[in-house]
């Protein structure tokens, strides 16, 4: 007799590990991949899973296996025409009837690349790998929806450490009270009538047995989930886009503006993007114009802020949208444009700005540049300002501002 | 379809099934089965949903296995053509083990849950009993347990001594896998908990004998014509299990290490019949699918629409495109193995002067008799040998080519006539010659007297060379092995014509 056995509802995450592993041995390969998929994708597109490729020859397992070459017979089906005798011209290799017998032809030809597809949290891990990001960062972008516990009363079930003691107590006080009346009364009765004591006593013992606590007197105190309170928030990004700035120099940027978009999406419900990008005069473009259309021109820092106090002006009030600012340039600035800038920064928008973040992206780290320098002098905890060489050094421009969030 | 004798009524309608109806069928197909005398294990029938057919492919059909990189890999491979549409799942997946645990998915009609419980836990399932190749080298009742052990004790070796290191070392033995089977002697029988107590035996006796003062004692001086005569060559004779001299001898292999080699062997070992029965396998499975459910159409057991649905299926299994057709990739061992038993039956129930001629042995004989001692004592190879009729090199279309590396065009060495039959078939069955596909390499000298050195030969047929991918197992290998290991390549009557040397990084 055969058993047949319902096994779907068993763990189907079986590979789960085997996947993580594979993923793991390839992280260099695929992390060429994800910075390629990050170059071309929208900041506010960048937080799901993507489709990366690893070269097949690179994920092969070696085996000792007869090659091309020397002699051999080999038999198929089909034969139409040929006859005993008869030659044929060699087919060019990869044909379908060199490999031999029996076997699969496949993994030879095809595809150079092995393709498959990240899952949304593989992708960012990935990606906040490559910018060091660290764990506890990690969990405040990872979780889509974050929550906060509020106090709902009371449940007759739930875990020993929310067990509240004066709810159950009374519960258990109005049940004896409520089952021991009427024994009670009756028992009044029998004595006034002067029953017989077996009688008595039977019915002392019964109100005796009933409990003192029971389970169903027990009130936990109970606590509902519930997403944080929704609102919106705008992210302005400023960028020099004049010719000094060169493409791995955009590619920071970049990385700097979505993890904070990545961050800003996680708070907010809502967040709009405006791109501001200047060279001797600031326009608003759009995310594709921003980054790839190349510009010239010098540089006045001063025509993007004003240009986004403008902006924030006419279309986004303090009162209703919490604002955010990232602002990312060589740091080449000319005359009394970095003082001025500084201080309409100081001045006229920290004062409604959540935070302002710089991110100074310098041909070299040693130099103090203008603009730094301006800035520098800014005294105000909502402003941070940070030099990037290389991608691990974006976070720790926005660590202030995840550490306080987080805590 | 012959007499229908409709006295039974019919077991269902339309395609919907539920435990109830599976229990039914597999009664009635148990049944049938038994009359005609398929012997198998228990089965174990379990229903699975199709995410969790993705995860067992990946274990190579194992319901349990140790952890490794390549398995994931194997399931994204699968994932992702299953997911672009690439590639449908299979309907069944069978493990040769006792009981006999084979998978329903929970997508497929019931006339197709019917069919794979046929083929898989009646055809399969008789095969992997009967078969001599199964019966000699895979213990059956073990290797779940065994499995179980393998995992967990990698599982420990990895938090002992890192995942980086445990991974180095599978996927050094995954590399020589094909070359850890013994193939001449039969192993021992596994048992999850002896191996768990010889393990410990092996580790404790290591550790016990091991004196440090041995290595102090100075070394005996002998003349040196004495120790010419003295010095022999080891192993004495070429040893082809590579994986298993060496668990035994490699100098510098750590005692977690060598179990690993040991359980990567032992895999290797229950899934070598497996690559020398595709044919005979797959087409026993079919043949008895195709067998049980006409029968149990014939006593009017299923309706015609269960039939269809069954029988288009068998179509789109056993079909076989010529060696033109854009989708050719070789012979399918369904299509030849499904005809040739049928082929059997054919010979033994209505012989031409033909096969009087060819298969006077089995002519007029019960044909449940003959299939049942060809699926008992044969591989492909020999199986092929054997039984492959003219008929059926006619309806295949059959015909040999001779690839030589010397010339520049391919000749057509016998096609499907009187003159072309023999040939055809010998070189067919060649072809499932497990050396064909796997190339002799064995072990020649190992220098223990000296630099430890390994020497491995491959013996080279017919000027066919190793694909490059040679160089990188000899790499694994020599991880393995601690030491400088060379391999020749040795042709009959040429000699050595090659050499590679690889020293451990």
């Amino acid at each position: 007799m055969s058993m047949i056995i319902d096994r779907r509802l068993n763990d189907r995450n079986k590979n789960a590990t085997n996947r993580q592993r594979f993923i793991k041995r390839y992280k260099e390969q695929l992390r060429r991949s994800v910075a390629d998929i990050v170059a071309d994708r929208s900041i506010t597109d960048m937080s799901r899973g993507g489709e990366v490729g690893i070269p097949v020859k690179d994920i092969s397992e070696p085996r000792f296996r007869i090659g091309r070459g020397g002699d051999r017979e080999m038999v198929h089906p089909g034969n139409k025409e040929f006859n005993t005798g008869d030659m044929i011209a060699k087919p060019k290799s990869g044909g379908g009837g060199g490999s031999g017998s029996g076997g699969e032809g496949q993994g030879e030809d095809g595809q150079d690349n092995f393709m498959f597809t990240l899952s949304k949290e593989e992708f960012m891990n990935l990606f906040f790998d490559d910018l060091e990001l660290p764990r506890l960062a990690r969990t405040v972008l990872g979780d889509s929806q974050q929550f906060t516990y509020r106090r709902a009363g009371y449940t007759p079930s739930g875990v020993p450490a929310n067990l509240s003691v004066p709810r159950s107590v009374k519960n258990a006080m109005a049940r004896r009270i409520a089952l021991t009346a009427p024994l009670k009364r009756e028992l009044e009765e029998l004595k006034t009538s002067g029953a017989d004591v077996a009688e008595i006593d039977a019915l002392e013992k019964r109100i005796a047995r009933i409990p003192f606590l029971d389970e169903y007197d027990l009130r936990f105190r109970h606590r509902v989930k519930e997403p944080k309170p929704i609102s919106r928030a705008v992210m302005f990004c400023l960028m020099d886009v004049s010719a000094s700035m060169s493409e791995k120099k955009k590619d920071l940027a970049k990385r700097f503006y979505t993890l904070l978009y990545l961050f800003l999406s996680r708070k907010y419900e809502k967040v709009e993007l405006v791109f501001i990008r200047h060279t001797s005069n600031a326009e608003e473009v759009d995310e594709h114009a921003f980054f790839h259309d190349p510009q010239t021109g010098g540089t006045v820092v001063m025509s993007a802020l004003d240009l986004m106090i403008e902006i924030q002006r006419e279309r986004y009030s303090p009162n209703e949208w919490n604002i955010y600012a990232a602002q990312v340039s060589d740091g080449d600035a000319f005359g009394s444009d970095p003082q001025r800038s500084a201080m309409r920064l100081s001045k006229d928008i920290l004062p409604w700005c959540k935070y302002f973040a710089y991110v100074e992206v310098p041909d070299s780290p040693s130099t103090i540049t203008p603009l730094a320098a301006a800035y520098s002098q800014i005294r105000n905890e909502t402003f941070a300002m940070s030099t990037v060489m290389d991608r691990s050094d974006v976070y720790p421009v926005l660590r202030e501002l995840f550490h306080k969030e987080s805590a | 379809m012959t007499t229908v004798k409709r006295k039974k009524t019919i077991l269902s309608h339309g395609g919907d099934w539920d435990f109830e109806l599976l229990q039914r069928y597999d009664k009635e197909i148990s049944a049938i089965a038994k009359e005609y005398g398929l012997d198998t294990y228990p089965n174990q029938i379990e229903v699975i949903a199709s995410e969790q057919m993705l995860d067992a492919y990946a274990s190579v059909g194992l319901p349990i296995s140790y952890s490794h990189w390549s398995y994931g890999k194997e399931f994204i491979q699968n994932e992702e053509a299953y997911r672009r549409g690439m590639r449908g799942l299979a309907y069944e997946l069978v493990i040769n083990s006792d009981p006999c645990i084979a998978y329903l998915m929970e997508d497929n009609s019931l006339p197709m849950q019917a069919l794979v419980i046929a083929h898989a836990c009646y055809g399969h399932n008789s095969f992997f009993k009967g078969n001599y190749l199964f019966k000699q080298w895979t213990s059956a009742d073990a290797i779940v347990d065994y499995m179980v052990f393998a995992r967990k004790y990698i599982f420990d070796c990895e938090q002992r001594y890192g995942e980086q290191r445990v991974e180095e070392t599978i996927d050094a033995c995954h590399a020589l896998m094909d070359h850890g089977v013994d193939r001449f002697h039969r192993p021992s029988p596994l048992s999850a908990e002896d191996e768990l107590q010889r393990q410990h035996e092996r580790e404790e006796h290591a550790w016990t004998q091991y004196d440090d003062i041995w290595r102090t004692l100075p070394q005996k001086t002998v003349d040196k014509a004495g120790a010419k005569k003295k010095k022999r060559t080891f192993p004495p004779e070429p040893q082809e299990n590579l994986l298993y001299f060496v668990e035994k001898y490699s100098p510098t292999l750590e005692p977690w290490q060598r179990e690993i080699v040991r359980i990567v062997r032992k895999l290797a070992q229950y899934f070598y019949p497996q690559g020398l029965t595709k044919v005979m396998n797959e087409g026993w499975a079919t043949f008895w699918h195709y067998t049980l459910l006409n029968t149990m159409y014939d006593r009017g057991l299923v309706d015609d629409g269960f039939m269809f649905e069954i029988l288009q299926s068998h179509t789109n299994v056993v079909m076989q495109p010529g060696f033109d057709h854009p989708g050719y990739s070789g012979i399918n061992p369904y299509a030849l193995g499904f005809a040739m038993m049928r082929d059997i039956r054919r010979i033994c129930e209505e012989p031409d002067d033909e096969d009087r001629a060819w298969f006077p042995d089995i002519v007029d004989k019960d044909w449940r008799e003959v299939l049942d001692f060809a699926m008992r004592n044969y591989k492909d190879e020999s199986f092929i040998a054997q039984y492959l009729s003219p008929k059926l090199i006619r309806e295949f279309h059959l015909f040999a080519i001779a690839d030589k590396h010397k010339e520049d065009h391919l000749t057509v060495e016998a096609i499907h006539n009187e003159a072309g039959y023999r040939e055809v078939r010998r070189l067919l069955s060649k072809q499932y010659n497990r050396d064909v596909l796997i190339p002799d390499i064995q072990i020649l000298r190992y220098e223990h007297m000296g630099d430890r050195s390994l020497v491995l030969r491959y013996n080279q047929l017919r000027e066919r060379p190793l694909t490059d991918d040679a160089k990188e197992v000899l790499k694994h290998l020599s991880r393995l092995w601690g030491f400088t290991v060379t391999m020749e390549v040795f042709e009959e009557g040429r000699g050595v014509v090659d050499k590679v040397e690889v020293s451990p990084a």
